[in-house]
């Protein structure tokens, strides 16, 4: 039964999520010299906005906002496949390939940018100016190495991809790989290119006029969106996974990178971090994606 | 560790935290309970300081007295945020930003004055732009007292305050929306009829919303 597969596959994102979110405070927590909070920390202020007594409202569309986030982070899990060898956990992954799940993960950034922008909020309508214009500078290093592996394997297929693996793309490409980290570090919003949602320049940016239920819900998406791109950098570069403890293991080991990059730097401006995107990943991945289709390495 | 050790610091936080609560909880559902249980767990302050007191949140919420290994961290805006902290005197002027901020809080929300000058005016007693008792103006759920309180005072005030959610007492925003004419007779008296737009829980059925 299909069902049972997409909600096994959402419940597992959902939690372990929640955990890397709480790990993710923790360990930033560590690096400052602090105590930090509990893990399960994110999970907690979860579901204490989810028990918020009233919301405010600016209109259908505000409402629209928050659920088609959801939607696309929901819909992009489901078209990526946990394990490369295995029918379980695959969830929807047979009927579309890795052009829908780049698709869908540009679905919910704009759906928001339109519920957004009804609230009328100046802070939040920056914020969503600012994730637009990073997000063109911080797919093409994405988008190169994605369309060289694609070429490179002759399929679109993520299980594909995964499984071809001998050695691991990651080490197989390494230019490829090295720039994709930078566009995944601002994937995850990371420091220093997390100019969205900067809490002391835009005030939080997209989420500034959401309370309650609605922040919520961006919380729960924030969670399993970031699981969903983890596997998705496992899938392409990490060699996929076998069974659960591989995946954890592997996302984890991503995860924790990130985090550590975010906790060295601090945050560019919006043009500087379209710069750097632009000019410095970029070029690594197309010498990357020009050694790569030509034998170089 | 020893109990001998734990007079004071991080740990005696922690510890006071975390002990059972010995409040009465009969008329409680469990859910109920369980919500004010994440409630307490789960605290976001708005960053917004009023008075001389703001320069001690930075510390509090920050790597030396790290408020967020208690569950409490720093909220953008006030759609966010659980509690506003009052931090010293208040003119009039920051009054009417301190009253819209407020209202614009979703409930259950909560309200923390620091020092004497919330209290009674404190050394602005015969100030005469400033409000000497902020409870005519807006419900306080915890006063910490001190001119102006340490990080340490403010923590144990959080606790204190945490207790309280925990057991539901701390209903300040009831009392405000029950209490609402007097709240608003007393904001116009000197802040004039402009104080900000009119407070209704049911506000957003109207006026662009569903």
């Amino acid at each position: 039964m299909i069902i049972f597969d997409l909600m096994g596959m959402l419940l597992s994102a959902y939690i372990v999520g929640f955990i890397y979110y709480g790990l993710y405070r923790n360990i930033t927590a560590r690096f400052q010299r602090r105590i930090g909070p509990t893990v399960l920390q994110s999970f907690y202020d979860s579901i204490k906005f989810f028990s918020k007594k009233e919301s405010i409202s600016h209109g259908w569309m505000f409402y629209l906002g928050p659920v088609i986030m959801m939607t696309g982070a929901i819909m992009t899990l489901f078209f990526i496949p946990f394990f490369y060898n295995s029918e379980s956990f695959s969830g929807l992954s047979a009927y579309g390939n890795l052009f829908v799940v780049l698709y869908l993960m540009m679905l919910g950034p704009l759906g928001n940018a339109m519920g957004v922008g009804v609230s009328g909020s100046p802070f939040a309508v920056m914020g969503v100016t600012r994730g637009l214009t990073r997000m063109f500078a911080m797919e093409l290093p994405f988008y190169i190495a994605v369309i060289a592996l694609m070429s490179l394997n002759h399929s679109a297929d993520i299980a594909t991809i995964a499984a071809n693996q001998t050695t691991i793309n990651a080490f197989a490409y390494p230019l490829l790989f090295i720039g994709v980290l930078f566009s995944f570090v601002a994937m995850m919003g990371q420091s220093p290119f997390d100019v969205v949602g900067a809490p002391v320049e835009v005030y939080s940016g997209p989420a500034a006029e959401f309370s309650g239920k609605f922040l919520a819900l961006l919380m729960s998406q924030s969670a399993i969106f970031s699981f969903a791109k983890l596997v998705l950098m496992v899938n392409l570069f990490l060699g996929g996974a076998e069974g659960f403890f591989e995946l954890l293991g592997k996302t984890f080991v991503l995860f924790l990178f990130v985090i550590a990059f975010g906790s060295m730097y601090g945050r560019f401006k919006t043009p500087q971090s379209v710069d750097f995107l632009v000019k410095v990943p970029t070029a690594i991945a197309v010498v990357g994606l020009i050694l790569a289709t030509t034998g170089g390495q | 560790m020893e109990e001998g050790f734990l007079k004071e610091g991080f740990l005696k936080e922690q510890q006071v935290m975390e002990s059972d609560l010995n409040s009465d909880t009969s008329h409680k559902s469990s859910v109920d309970f369980l919500m004010d249980w994440f409630r307490k767990r789960s605290i976001f302050v708005l960053a917004y300081g009023t008075g001389c007191g703001a320069i001690e949140m930075p510390p509090t919420f920050t790597s030396r007295y790290d408020a967020e290994r208690l569950g409490i961290r720093g909220a953008a805006t006030p759609r966010q945020a659980d509690v506003i902290i009052v931090s010293g005197y208040c003119s009039y002027k920051t009054l009417r930003r301190i009253i819209r901020t407020y209202e614009q809080m979703a409930n259950p929300k909560y309200v923390l004055a620091l020092g004497s000058c919330t209290v009674n005016g404190g050394m602005y007693w015969d100030s005469y732009n400033t409000i000497k008792k902020l409870e005519d103006y807006m419900p306080v759920d915890m006063y910490v007292n001190g001119c102006m309180p340490r990080p340490e005072s403010i923590l144990e005030g959080f606790i204190e305050l945490q207790k309280e959610i925990a057991e539901g007492k701390a209903s300040s925003w009831q009392k405000y929306e029950e209490n609402y004419e007097f709240y608003r007779k007393n904001q116009e008296a000197v802040l004039g009829k402009t104080v900000a737009p009119a407070y209704d829980a049911d506000w957003y059925l109207y006026d662009g919303g569903l």
